[in-house]
């Protein structure tokens, strides 16, 4: 069997491909729910009715869709310029931990200063944070040749253990009855609510706007323009006169205050605390969004809406029908797959020999 | 006549909509030596890929010694005799000649490797063919004609009786390309049968028995190299008469635009080393040499993307800075050498391709937000002035044939955006590295003319390419660099053939420092 | 200090040693099968967890230890078969198909072990290997055989490299693709092999976890040993006698570390104990950068008879 590149390529089946994608994916998951001794209809039809099904429904899918909108975009924006950003999630501890630490409840009332200041700050310190982890490895690929992928995966586990430290120590919650969570956040910083009696928060309203931030970025800056060229062609981008190493040191910067903010917005509007497992894994969640999405900001906001659904859906289906959560999971790495193959699909036409 | 060794018969290729071999057949006979000759593009490499088995032809057959050749397997090709020398070496860098040479030739499944007798049956032949190189040696570390020399062994060791070379000259120097045609001669003796793969008149005369010229896929002519002329082979090969190169008037060369003193660059082949010229308005210099000397060096250092780490360099009285925006904005023109990997970025649109350069300039950004408008409309401009075809502004730039690519890329460095129609801002350098190499002769032509026309317009104009004739042509003085120095350089008409090829092989011919009056 | 020096005198931190480095040289091999042929495979983690649950639960269902590992070792191969599919076949992007596997397997193997045992809260077990009494060396007659077939299959792997036409072959492929062809060598065949071995190695790294270190299977029990291996290739020069080197370097500071954690009290928090190995992978890549020699192929999609 080889592959054979086909003349054009229409833009339908560019739209089609993670459609069909998607459908191919669920075919196979089938497979998974008779395993499990239920019945097919049955449980995608609670999986949907759970994801999409009920204004309560739809307001967890875009509770939980919030950190996924920007572990997606940080991670677009990394491997658009073929930065292996695999660190989100230990970027987004650190963005949780650095709002926690600069807005948190220390010694019963935290830092005297006006909440809106304070806001900012806490934002800011986040965003910073995610950026400065990301910098390190970004620095040893662009100077010393190291690979990132092994590095930010490392930095992760590094990230986690460091984050149980603090939980234990400098940032413990003196209320919780030994249960590690931080300290609180302060009320006034934390994000209101979109829609009463849900958890739908602002944070959606900031995610929203950061991605069509990143998309002007990388359309109509020259600096998007930066990016663009060394993710397609270090070589030919340096040639024409990009600055690699300090668009490289950008792009590692804006992914990592992007996973931050993830972080600090999860605190802010779903958590007041970060415990040790506010995060079941959004950072590389993310990695999936960001290639469903095809690399495309906008793209991602409807990509984190479709995973958020099955994963908040899995929930409340587990509890009906009994068939484990993990189903989510298999049919998120799933899609994965299938998109990527169908994507070459509308480039290559498969010939038998 | 004998039988033929090997028979083509109505081959065909497709890519797309690109015919590259029309209904092509051929015969090779036994003791023959063929050249394929045929300009850039005509379908010359096509074919013996086909018949060596990386591409599977679309229509038509192979016989090999009589018995049909299974199409789109090297090793069913190995197996019938037919060995290939490619242009772009098949060899790995780390690892040893003899693992190069070996790889392959055992059955998989055979759990030790016979490595004594590799060794004795490797000297074996290479003393048979006058090839000798150390079995031991990592490929990383030979010269590039040793490389070759492994890469034919490498053909020879599996027994090939037929042998195909694909521009095997392109790599060397004239005297050590003479010395691969005594080599050729021995092989004719030991009974092999050889295809050439040229687009060099002169060496395909030289060396040949039999020529077959392509031209856009076809086959157009046959004939015996003895009682054919060059005049002819180019009439074949272009499908019209071309008249003779004009003899040029010497120039008297103008202000200094850019000046190199001592200069030398860090690396390992591929370096300057304490290269001193002189680069001044409306005259080209021309750089003769075998790719691999310090030209790439030189390019780079030119074109910004590279440092000097000795000696110095000015622009314009300015001292260079390694930063190719700003050259950009001082009138440097470059052309690179690899179109594809270096200039353009082939994902990208060609619109944003037009004016990669140029982006950081107020002209086309401000405070880092594109003036859109302005880059499409310089973009339009370009690819109106210089014919750039193959698809609009917002196909990829990887989409465009070679020759488009080249013109677009010359758009981008000669046309200045803020120049008008009758008053054009013609660049101050022009950098051009290899800028005709694999063009047809149309595209070669029209790149050649946008040179002297700058030049004409006042332009300094640095030309460095490994083709000779291009060289003594277009040049109004020539140097020729070796292993990162160069000689000083003298009026085109003061040198010879023969010269040129003594000092491409580093052979002095006089103490390197008189630096003759031009 | 004289506490460390007590520590390296006795023979159980030595048996730790061994116990520690044994999934990681298995796992280290693997990718090193793989990348030498060209193909980064960054499944190993996926994979890991996948033996470690399919091995196990062949076992648990009756099944002899020694058919256990060979069924670990089927699942890598199939998880093998798939990103030599991806890679080799479509010449997708190696990176992200080794973590589409990677997220794959982990959540397959999660949803069959929540499927295969829905309520129970505390992990059900089988009966591990046995230490190999029988052995009489020191410190090797307190490992499991499998620990002995790691050893074994580094000078067996280092000899298939370096002296057999096969392993000539995976090393051309991974150098020049192109140079493979043109001798005849099917680059994709050799790449498929390489990689389906490599992650047959890496799905028995998984099953030692459960069916000789512990005896259960439990959520996040690979914990990184996966990446901590693709690190160590980079470290052992794609060599086999120094990933096994390596190996057990990292296996000493792990080993060191918990027993520190244990001897030390509490001057410094028990998680910078913990954090130590990944530091030092860490370390260990930045030392090595500059003169690392990858294999030349290597994550490069190699399209035959492409323009």
């Amino acid at each position: 069997m080889r592959l054979e590149k086909r003349a054009a390529n229409s833009t339908a089946a560019l739209v089609l491909a993670p459609v069909g994608a998607v459908a191919f994916t669920l075919l196979v998951s089938a497979l998974l729910v008779l395993w499990a001794g239920a019945a097919v209809g049955q449980t995608y039809t609670l999986l949907f009715k759970g994801g999409f099904g009920s204004v309560f429904a739809l307001s967890e899918t875009l509770t939980r869709a919030i950190p996924l909108i920007l572990t997606g975009l940080a991670v677009t924006v990394a491997f658009k310029a073929r930065l292996f950003n695999i660190g989100a999630e230990g970027q987004l501890y650190v963005g949780a931990l650095a709002a926690v630490a600069v807005g948190g409840l220390h010694g019963g009332t935290g830092f005297d200063l006006p909440p809106s200041l304070l806001f900012v700050s806490m934002m800011l310190a986040s965003a910073l944070a995610g950026a400065l982890l990301l910098l390190g490895p970004a620095l040893m690929k662009a100077r010393l040749g190291v690979d990132e992928v092994v590095t930010t995966l490392l930095l992760n586990f590094i990230v986690l253990l460091f984050v149980s430290m603090m939980l234990d120590g400098a940032m413990k919650d003196p209320t919780a009855m030994g249960w590690p969570q931080s300290v609180a956040l302060m009320g006034e910083l934390e994000l209101s609510k979109l829609i009463d009696q849900t958890r739908v928060h602002t944070g959606l309203l900031w995610a929203c706007a950061l991605a069509v931030g990143v998309w002007v970025l990388m359309q109509y800056t020259v600096l998007g323009f930066d990016i663009r060229a060394i993710g397609a062609n270090a070589r030919g981008a340096a040639f024409a006169g990009v600055p690699v190493t300090r668009t490289v040191v950008l792009v590692a910067m804006l992914s990592g205050a992007l996973a931050g903010l993830a972080g600090a917005i999860e605190v802010a509007g779903r958590t007041s605390y970060v415990t040790l497992d506010m995060s079941p894994g959004y950072g590389y969640t993310g990695i999936v969004i960001a290639m469903l999405a095809g690399l495309h900001p906008l793209a991602v906001v409807a990509a984190s809406i479709y995973v958020a659904g099955m994963l908040v859906g899995a929930d409340s289906m587990s509890r009906a029908v009994g068939v484990p959560t993990y189903i989510a999971d298999v049919i998120v790495a799933a899609s994965l797959i299938s998109v990527l193959v169908a994507t070459l699909l509308t480039q290559y036409r498969v010939r038998w020999k | 006549m004998a039988e033929p060794v090997l028979s083509l018969s109505r081959i065909t290729k497709r890519f797309g909509a690109l015919v590259a071999n029309d209904a092509i057949s051929l015969q090779l006979h036994a003791g023959e030596v063929l050249a394929l000759l045929g300009e850039n593009g005509a379908g010359k490499s096509t074919l013996v890929s086909i018949l060596f088995g990386h591409y599977v032809a679309d229509e038509g057959s192979i016989t090999a010694f009589g018995r049909p050749l299974p199409s789109g397997d090297p090793r069913a090709a190995l197996a019938a005799g037919i060995g290939m020398v490619h242009q772009h070496f098949t060899l790995a860098d780390n690892l040893s000649v003899l693992d190069n040479v070996m790889m392959g030739s055992e059955p998989l499944w055979q759990p030790f490797a016979r490595k004594r007798k590799a060794r004795e049956r490797l000297d074996e032949v290479a003393r048979q063919f006058g090839l000798e190189v150390d079995p031991d040696a990592l490929i990383g570390n030979l010269s590039v004609g040793e490389r070759q020399r492994v890469e034919i062994l490498k053909a020879l060791y599996r027994g090939a009786r037929i042998l195909i070379l694909d521009e095997p000259t392109a790599v060397l120097t004239p005297q050590e390309s003479e010395a691969l045609f005594s080599v050729l001669t021995q092989m004719v003796a030991q009974g092999l049968s050889i295809i050439f793969i040229s687009h060099k008149l002169g060496e395909v005369l030289r060396v040949s028995s039999r020529i077959a010229v392509l031209r856009a896929g076809k086959l157009v002519a046959e004939a015996d190299a003895a009682g054919t002329s060059q005049e002819q082979l180019a009439q074949w090969m272009v499908g019209h008469a071309i008249s003779a190169a004009q003899a040029r008037p010497t120039r008297a060369c103008g202000a200094l635009v850019c000046e190199l003193t001592n200069a030398s660059t860090a690396g390992g082949r591929e370096r300057l080393d304490r290269v001193s010229l002189k680069l001044n308005a409306g005259e080209i210099l021309a750089i003769a040499g075998v790719s691999g000397n310090g030209q790439s060096a030189l390019a780079e250092l030119l074109s910004g993307t590279r440092q000097v780490t000795g000696g110095q360099v000015t622009l314009l009285g300015q001292a260079l800075q390694n930063r190719p925006a700003q050259l950009v904005e001082l009138g440097v023109a470059r052309i690179p050498e690899d179109r594809h990997a270096v200039g353009v970025v082939g994902d990208l649109p060609v619109w944003e391709n037009a004016v990669s350069e140029r982006l950081r300039s107020p002209v086309f950004s401000r405070w880092s937000w594109i003036l859109r408008r302005k880059a499409r409309e310089h973009a339009a401009r370009v690819i109106r002035t210089f014919d750039v075809r193959g698809g609009g502004q917002l196909t990829p730039a990887r989409a465009l044939s070679g020759g488009n690519m080249q013109k677009l890329i010359l758009g981008r460095a000669l046309l200045h955006p803020l120049g008008e129609a009758l008053h054009p801002i013609p660049p101050r350098l022009i950098v051009a590295h290899q800028p005709t190499w694999g063009l047809d002769i149309g595209a070669v032509a029209y790149v050649q003319d946008q040179l002297i026309a700058a030049r004409d317009a006042g332009a300094a104009v640095l030309l460095i390419s490994d083709d000779l004739d291009e060289v003594l042509t277009m040049g109004d003085r020539v140097a020729v660099m070796h292993a990162g120095q160069l000689s000083p350089s003298k009026p085109a008409t003061h040198w010879s053939r023969e010269a040129i090829g003594l000092a491409m092989a580093g052979v002095a011919q006089e103490p390197p420092h008189s630096e003759r009056a031009t | 200090m004289m506490e460390v020096l007590d520590l390296l005198l006795q023979p159980a931190f030595w048996v730790a040693v061994l116990r520690i480095a044994t999934p990681l040289i298995l796992g280290t091999l693997g990718v090193l099968l793989c990348e030498r042929a060209g193909v980064l495979n960054l499944g190993i983690e996926g994979i890991m967890v996948a033996g470690a649950f399919t091995g196990w639960l062949a076992v648990y269902g009756g099944a002899p230890l020694w058919v256990g590992v060979g069924v670990a070792a089927l699942t890598g191969a199939a998880f093998g078969l798939l990103h030599a599919f991806l890679t080799v076949t479509l010449a997708l992007s190696q990176h992200v198909s080794g973590l589409g596997i990677t997220l794959l397997a982990t959540a397959l193997s999660y949803y069959g072990y929540r499927v295969s045992f829905p309520k129970v809260s505390t992990p059900p077990t089988v009966t591990p290997f046995a230490d190999m009494e029988w052995l009489g060396f020191p410190v090797l007659a307190q490992q499991t055989p499998l620990t002995l077939l790691a050893l074994v299959l580094v000078p067996l792997i280092g000899y298939t490299l370096y002296r057999t036409p096969v392993g000539l072959a995976v090393r051309m492929v991974g150098e020049n693709p192109q140079a493979a062809e043109g001798q005849g060598v099917s680059v994709a065949a050799v790449r498929y092999g390489a990689i389906v071995a490599g992650s047959a190695l890496m799905g028995v790294a998984g099953c030692f976890l459960t069916l000789a270190a512990f005896n259960a299977f439990f959520f996040n029990m690979v914990n990184g040993r996966g990446w901590i291996c693709v690190a160590l290739v980079v470290f052992a020069s794609w060599r086999p006698g120094k990933a096994l080197l390596g190996a057990l370097l990292f296996a000493f500071f792990d080993a060191l570390q918990l027993r520190l954690q244990q001897a030390g009290g509490a001057v410094l928090p028990y998680q910078m104990y913990l954090m130590l190995p990944y530091v030092l992978s860490i370390v260990a890549l930045v030392l090595v950068a500059r003169k690392a020699s990858y294999p030349q192929a290597l994550m490069k999609p190699y399209r035959k008879g492409e323009r």
